[in-house]
């Protein structure tokens, strides 16, 4: 009971016991490799991104254009087996200016990722993917951008095929 | 058909730290026997045992509800691990819930551990695998980008600035201050604070997080007739409610947390609250982010669509106010083990309900109090409404 | 508390050793499909909760319940994740029904074990990692000494254990969805390689890929819904010390009291003559022969000298793993209690085709989670 305990357990320690030897400390990595099968949705967009196109798939059922493609429709859980070549431009859904990395390191260029609303797929169907060629403090929700991909010969089929999303002036 | 009734008869939590010296396994077992002694029962008398824990990657072991099993006292018993990322600290007492209502068992202990500092050289660094292996996890994302995003869809679709924002992590810090294992409770910090903490993905800055930590939380769960026999202060668990939406989480308003919403519904529901506003008198929301306890609010249906900042700004959410939220600290305040922090927010229920929250203690007798997680690609909701 | 719980639905995919031409939603996608027709089920519409086993290092993803819902048709609907075997899913669904609150649950197991390229270095970070892993052992010593010490207290022999695996592979050829039918000869099985010995690499399961969907509904919603319900009559799971250093190795005490557990549920007095069949696990070999005594079917140190007299054949008194068992239709990982307890739904339906019991109405499912877990379940369901 919260007001008759005096001490709670639990010892906090701090990084310099630990790197002082103070307290003792197993350091190992493990080894887990994968890889993954991509299957017939995933597969198509790889595909698709490597020859500089992005696909959605489209649900009769639903009338509804998804991005990224799937073999299901999770509203209809009907099959889904039509891909539709999508506009390599949008509409930033929302968007962050990251100065950390994925693994903490603090950066002094902010990382730009976005959601972005693929035109060609449904209302607030988008992808995650990055901003580039804009000052980060001219970036704003609702602003149109396209993709800037990698040239097709290092292309390989995946979401890094495109570098970024930069600025588009104009209308799908 | 009418349900079984099952309270949450006692607790036991240990210190939020940065960094434990104790193990996952010990760290369980800390908060298990305290949860035990304070209501006068040993593991003789414990029939199942649940965990929660979130990703395996922070504590490096693979299969890490089985290493665990025994710090959490399930030697030679029924013993499960659930888990629904960082909805997890308030689903396990679900899952514990079932195993009781089902008819199953009548006692079963309930145990919530995490221990993030385990992963190096940083716990985000963990998050890097939440996302689509194929799709995403190339664009090399943190754990800050998705609650950034959110956030800043949030602020535009509603007009709501980081101020407003901001007074949530200095209610929750200053609550914090009477938690006895919290970690970073603070008397008197200020707006201007939290606004002038670093930049870590703008619209976040460092004070609108909740911090990363190690520590468990236990609570003990009973059938009515076992209940009655070893407490005359059960705490009922009235109704429980949780939702997954897709995963496909760039293919949806991320405004508005519908699964949130609900969760809610199907809790309300199952305790027959019609009126939520006027018929809930605590509410522990989950605030890993200061924005994340204003949506939720809005999800729970306690607050208009973009209207719960105002509810802060009024006073209303204060631990004395109209709707004391988060009167524990939160997570902002006390901590952020990801899957002990939503069995916290239990626990707290549980002392405030029985008038045992000490310096915390909510005035006016509460009778009724919501608590909500958290989590997955910002998709799923948990929900318990627990009455006296 | 509601009456009965039965499964009402089944579906599957895979089984096979690599399946690349899907994805792992897609696998799941079909077994469900299946699963809901056979049911007569929609999913967004009538099921109301769902239920995934699965660990995250099996899959690569962190909090692997992200990604469940879709392919499931769960999407905003009441959905979470459980660690275990599918065993402890299906008790899961079971205990969901039985509150009262829901009617028809769902449940998904899979592996997609093929794409997982350093199984061995996973599974050593199961191992204690400051006392154990840093012996740099592969985890299936865990399954060599657990043999060893319950051959010498049980006085089994390997050529018994290799019985098990002539019985279980033979068995295999006729089932369509076992990849590692085999006729082999005892002989063939102990001149394989030694994997941790006494353990042979051919008393080993090898992995395979598969998902496995099935729906779950109390009594009222069965009778409306099936001809063919399967109920369940008992639900156990148990665990045993997760350390090696205090755990009891010739036993396994958690299949004990999980059996204990679900015996005392259906009313179950004498095992052997109340239950027809069972599917056990037998990840290894020798682990058919110590589950069977541990749920009470033969006295210590009786299941080799039985299976050595065929009793555990499919045409014997007391048939085991008429499926092929896991060293028949591969080792499924978090999925493996669910191919059991299909097993035994298609045979008390009466739809096990070549391999069909006859007179039976009582069967067991048993599985256990694998090395270096201490940790099992069991099933009991009628026709
Ligand atoms: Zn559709």
């Amino acid at each position: 009971m919260s007001d008759k305990i005096s001490t709670y357990p639990g010892t906090s320690l701090s990084e310099k016991e630990i790197r002082d030897g103070k307290v003792l400390s197993i350091q190992d990595q493990m080894p887990g490799k994968f890889s993954w099968d991509t299957g017939i949705a995933i597969g198509k967009y790889l595909a698709g991104l490597k020859d500089g196109v992005i696909f959605g798939s489209y649900c009769a059922t639903c009338r509804r254009t998804v991005v990224p493609p799937r073999t299901i429709c999770e509203w209809c859980f009907q099959p889904m087996d039509r891909y539709i070549p999508l506009e390599d431009t949008g509409i930033v859904n929302t968007f962050s200016l990251c100065y950390v990395t994925w693994d903490v390191r603090r950066i002094k260029e902010p990382e730009t990722p976005a959601v972005i609303e693929i035109d060609g797929a449904s209302s607030l169907h988008g992808i995650m993917h990055k901003l580039g060629e804009v000052e980060p403090q001219e970036i704003k929700i609702g602003m149109r951008v396209k993709a800037v991909w990698k040239s097709a010969e290092m292309r390989q089929g995946a979401i890094t095929d495109i570098l970024y999303f930069k600025p588009h002036e104009g209308s799908h | 058909m009418s349900m079984r009734k099952v309270a949450v008869v006692g607790a036991g939590m240990t210190k939020f730290v940065r960094r434990a010296l104790e193990t996952g396994k010990e760290l369980s077992w800390q908060a298990s026997s305290m949860a035990l002694q304070s209501c006068e029962m040993t593991m003789d008398d414990v029939e199942a045992v649940c965990l929660g824990t979130a990703p395996d990657a922070f504590d490096g072991v693979h299969m890490n509800g089985e290493y665990l099993s025994d710090g959490a006292g399930a030697w030679r018993k029924p013993y499960m691990r659930s888990y629904v990322g960082g909805g997890t600290g308030v689903f396990v007492p679900i899952q514990g819930w079932y195993h009781v209502a089902s008819g199953l068992f009548d006692v079963v202990l309930v145990v919530a551990e995490e221990k993030m500092s385990s992963y190096y050289p940083h716990a985000q660094g963990a998050f890097l695998t939440i996302f689509d292996h194929t799709t995403e996890r190339a664009l090399k994302p943190n754990l800050l980008w998705i609650f950034a995003l959110e956030m800043n869809r949030y602020m535009q679709t509603y007009g709501i600035s980081k101020e407003d924002i901001a007074q949530v992590a200095v209610k929750n810090k200053r609550n914090a201050a009477d938690h006895p294992s919290a970690l970073l409770g603070d008397p008197n910090i200020t707006v201007e604070d939290v606004l002038n903490s670093e930049v870590l993905a703008w619209p976040v800055n460092r004070l609108d997080v909740s911090p990363v930590s190690d520590g468990a939380v236990a609570i003990v769960l009973a059938a009515e007739h076992v209940a009655k026999r070893i407490t005359d202060k059960p705490v009922w668990i009235e109704g429980v409610g949780w939702n997954l939406d897709t995963a496909y989480w760039t293919n949806r308003d991320l405004a508005y947390p519908r699964y949130v919403e609900y969760a809610a519904r199907m809790a309300y529901d199952m305790a027959g609250i019609k009126e939520p506003r006027k018929q809930i008198n605590i509410v522990e929301p989950y605030d890993p982010f200061d924005y994340k306890e204003l949506h939720h609010m809005e999800g729970l249906l306690l607050a208009d669509r973009g209207e719960a900042p105002q509810m802060v700004a009024d006073g209303v959410t204060q631990r004395d106010g109209d709707m004391p939220v988060c009167p524990s600290g939160g997570l902002l305040g006390v901590g952020n083990p990801i899957a002990a922090a939503g069995l916290m927010k239990i626990a707290e229920l549980f002392w405030q309900l029985r008038g045992e929250a000490g310096n915390r203690q909510v005035p006016g007798q509460p009778t009724r109090g919501l608590a909500q997680a958290w989590g997955d690609l910002m998709q799923v909701g948990t929900v318990v409404i627990m009455g006296r | 508390m509601s009456d009965r719980v039965a499964i009402i639905g089944i579906g599957w995919s895979g089984f096979r050793p690599v399946t690349p031409e899907y994805s792992y939603k897609e696998l799941m996608y079909e077994a469900a499909r299946r699963a809901y027709s056979d049911a007569g089920v929609d999913p967004r519409r009538d099921i109301e909760s769902f239920v995934t086993v699965a660990e995250d290092f099996h899959e690569g993803t962190s909090i692997f319940d992200e990604y469940t819902p879709d392919q499931l048709g769960a999407v905003l609907k009441p959905m979470h994740t459980i660690t275990g075997d599918g065993l402890h899913g299906l008790a899961t669904a079971y205990m969901l029904i039985k509150t009262g609150q829901f009617s028809l649950v769902a449940v998904e197991g899979h592996s997609k074990a093929s794409n997982l390229l350093t199984p061995d270095g996973v599974t050593a970070y199961a191992q204690d990692p400051v006392l154990n892993r840093p012996l740099r052992m592969n985890t299936h010593f865990v399954g060599g000494m657990e043999m060893n010490r319950y051959l010498y207290e049980s006085g089994s022999t390997q050529e018994q254990c290799a019985q098990v695996v002539v019985k279980n592979r033979s068995n295999a050829l006729e089932n369509p969805s076992a990849p590692f039918g085999a006729d082999l000869s005892v002989e063939d099985i102990l001149s394989g390689p030694p994997l941790s010995w006494p353990l042979g690499v051919r008393e080993t399961a090898e992995h395979a890929d598969g998902a496995i969907v099935m729906v779950l509904a109390s009594e009222e919603k069965a009778k409306v819904l099936s001809e063919t319900p399967v109920w369940i009559l008992g639900a156990g799971w148990s665990n045993d010390s997760p350390g090696l250093e205090n755990r009891d190795w010739s036993s396994a005490n958690y299949t004990k009291n999980a059996a204990k557990m679900a015996y005392r549920q259906a009313g179950i007095y004498h095992p052997y003559q109340t239950i027809d069949f069972a599917e056990v696990s037998d990840i290894y070999a020798y682990k058919e022969l110590q589950s069977l005594e541990e749920l009470g079917f033969f006295q210590f140190g009786e299941a080799g000298l039985v299976t050595e007299e065929g009793l555990t054949h499919k045409d014997g008194d007391f048939p085991v793993n008429v499926s092929g068992g896991c060293l028949g239709m591969g080792n499924l990982l978090d999925a493996n209690g669910l191919a059991r307890a299909l097993e035994i739904v298609l045979q008390l339906r009466g739809t096990a085709g070549p391999r069909q019991l006859e007179g039976i109405n009582v069967g067991l499912a048993h599985s256990w989670r694998g090395v270096p877990t201490a940790s099992g379940a069991v099933m009991i369901m009628s026709n």
